[in-house]
């Protein structure tokens, strides 16, 4: 039921029908996280695809950056209700990432450097849905915004593009990761508001 | 809406009358959300700033020059006005209160909020883990709760408190004004020596990016510190 407060009449910020509901456009790019910034070396940076406790395919930074990359132009919308239009990102997609892997994992945790972790379906990171990107805005990506590398996955809230990624464990149970163990909601799609548990 | 005082010319703290409320955790939030006539709806996240009082909890908001919901907030609601609000919410950023580690908060302006919000929960359960604030603020205008920060740090067992001020400072004040530094920061690391503290650093983005790599490369371990970032720059 929605209830209407006395006095309050709003700004009506401009919307977009690209903004999904309860999200306000920033053309600024706010930094949340649970702590403090990790900063991680190219040099030691490492990122892998696993299978339980075993590592399938593990790459450094340069045979990262040494796969085929795409050019991304992506909305990105985050649970603390602001969005940014057309932001722009170069990385590897995770389709490319796990073409030789087979697997019958249906879920999917993703574990960062800092101990950050989040749970997404297998087949959300698929179809050309989501990248692990290393440059925005034509940039390398700042240590701040998850760099050297983050997991990009624009159709779902930003949380779960994990910022600082260390790796894709393939799993069969969809166990939650570090908000979704603190009350927020395990899938996440901006377009119905899943933004707590029960949502 | 129960009440509402001013804790400085631009915070006030509102007293909210909600129908269930089982308590919360010090350092949560919750999601206030105002809607006009044509069904707009504006949602704003604002720290519980107390342990609940029954079914009343408070909220201390910070005016911002043009802010949509936290200038309707301090300037337009009333007492009997209803709000909708959602939560508790976030149990990341709060304080254990069996956990006998030290704690370092950090606050920018209103960022002091749910650090406030432990400081009142550890005096209320009377426990004596060492707590140390240091409260960065515009002016000594600007102190939030510097009152009742004031008496509780001057009572046996109380938290100490410093404040850092940006802008001015009062005549007492032997630091010069300005953003906080490092070593503002390393006399409140040693305020807690002996045993690592768990910090918790709150305010504005920036603020909060800047207190924590400081606090990083004053040794702090990053697993041993938490963030709330406010917004804004
Ligand atoms: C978990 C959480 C807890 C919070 N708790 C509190 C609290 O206890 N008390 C409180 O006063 N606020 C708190 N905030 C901030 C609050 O949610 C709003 O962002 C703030 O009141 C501004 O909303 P507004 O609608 O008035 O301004 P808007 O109209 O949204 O914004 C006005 C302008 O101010 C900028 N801005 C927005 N927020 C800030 C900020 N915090 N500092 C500097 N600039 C800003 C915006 O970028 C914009 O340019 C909290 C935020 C979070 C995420």
């Amino acid at each position: 039921m929605v209830h209407v407060t006395r006095g309050f009449t709003g700004r009506h910020p401009a919307t977009d029908d690209r903004l999904p509901p309860g999200q306000y456009l920033t053309d600024d790019f706010p930094v949340l996280s649970a702590g403090p910034t990790p900063a991680i070396r190219r040099d030691e940076w490492t990122f892998s695809v696993r299978d339980g406790d075993q590592a399938l395919r593990s790459w450094t930074w340069d045979e990262f950056t040494a796969l085929p990359a795409e050019d991304i132009t992506v909305d990105i919308h985050c649970v603390t209700r602001w969005s940014r239009l057309d932001t722009t990102w170069r990385g590897v997609a995770i389709d490319d990432l796990l073409a030789d892997v087979d697997t019958a994992a249906e879920y999917v945790l993703a574990r960062s450097y800092g101990g950050y972790t989040t749970n997404l379906p297998l087949e959300d990171l698929l179809d050309g849905k989501a990248w692990i990107a290393y440059e925005h805005d034509g940039d390398d990506l700042p240590a701040e915004h998850g760099g050297p590398a983050r997991l990009l996955v624009p159709h779902l809230y930003l949380w779960k593009s994990a910022k600082w990624i260390k790796s894709l464990d393939l799993v069969d149970d969809d166990d939650p990761g570090f908000w979704e163990s603190l009350g927020y909601h395990d899938y996440g799609d901006p377009w119905r508001e899943q933004r707590y548990q029960g949502d | 809406m129960t009440g509402s005082r001013a804790e400085t010319a631009t915070a006030h703290t509102l007293s909210l009358r909600v129908d269930e409320w089982s308590g919360h955790l010090p350092g949560q939030h919750v999601d206030v959300r105002l809607t006009a006539p044509d069904g707009y709806q504006a949602v704003r996240s604002y720290s519980l700033a107390a342990p609940a009082d029954d079914c009343v909890i408070e909220i201390t908001v910070q005016r911002l020059p043009g802010g949509e919901v936290s200038a309707f907030l301090t300037d337009i609601a009333m007492i009997g006005d209803e709000l909708e609000v959602r939560g508790p919410l976030g149990n990341w950023f709060v304080w254990d209160q069996d956990d006998p580690s030290p704690v370092l908060l950090v606050a920018g302006g209103s960022g002091v909020v749910p650090l406030m919000s432990m400081i009142r929960a550890r005096d209320e359960a009377d426990i004596q883990t060492p707590f140390h604030l240091i409260h960065s603020v515009r002016t000594p205008q600007d102190r939030i709760y510097g009152d009742e920060l004031t008496r509780l740090a001057a009572q046996a067992g109380g938290p100490s408190v410093t404040w850092l001020y940006t802008r001015t400072a009062p005549p007492t004040e032997t630091r010069p004004p300005g953003r906080l530094r490092q070593n503002d920061l390393d006399d409140g690391s040693s305020r807690t020596s002996g045993a690592t503290p768990t910090c918790f650093i709150c305010g504005p983005t920036g603020f909060v990016e800047e207190a924590a790599n400081h606090l990083l490369a004053a040794g702090h371990h990053a697993d041993r510190i938490r963030t709330e970032r406010f917004g804004g720059r």
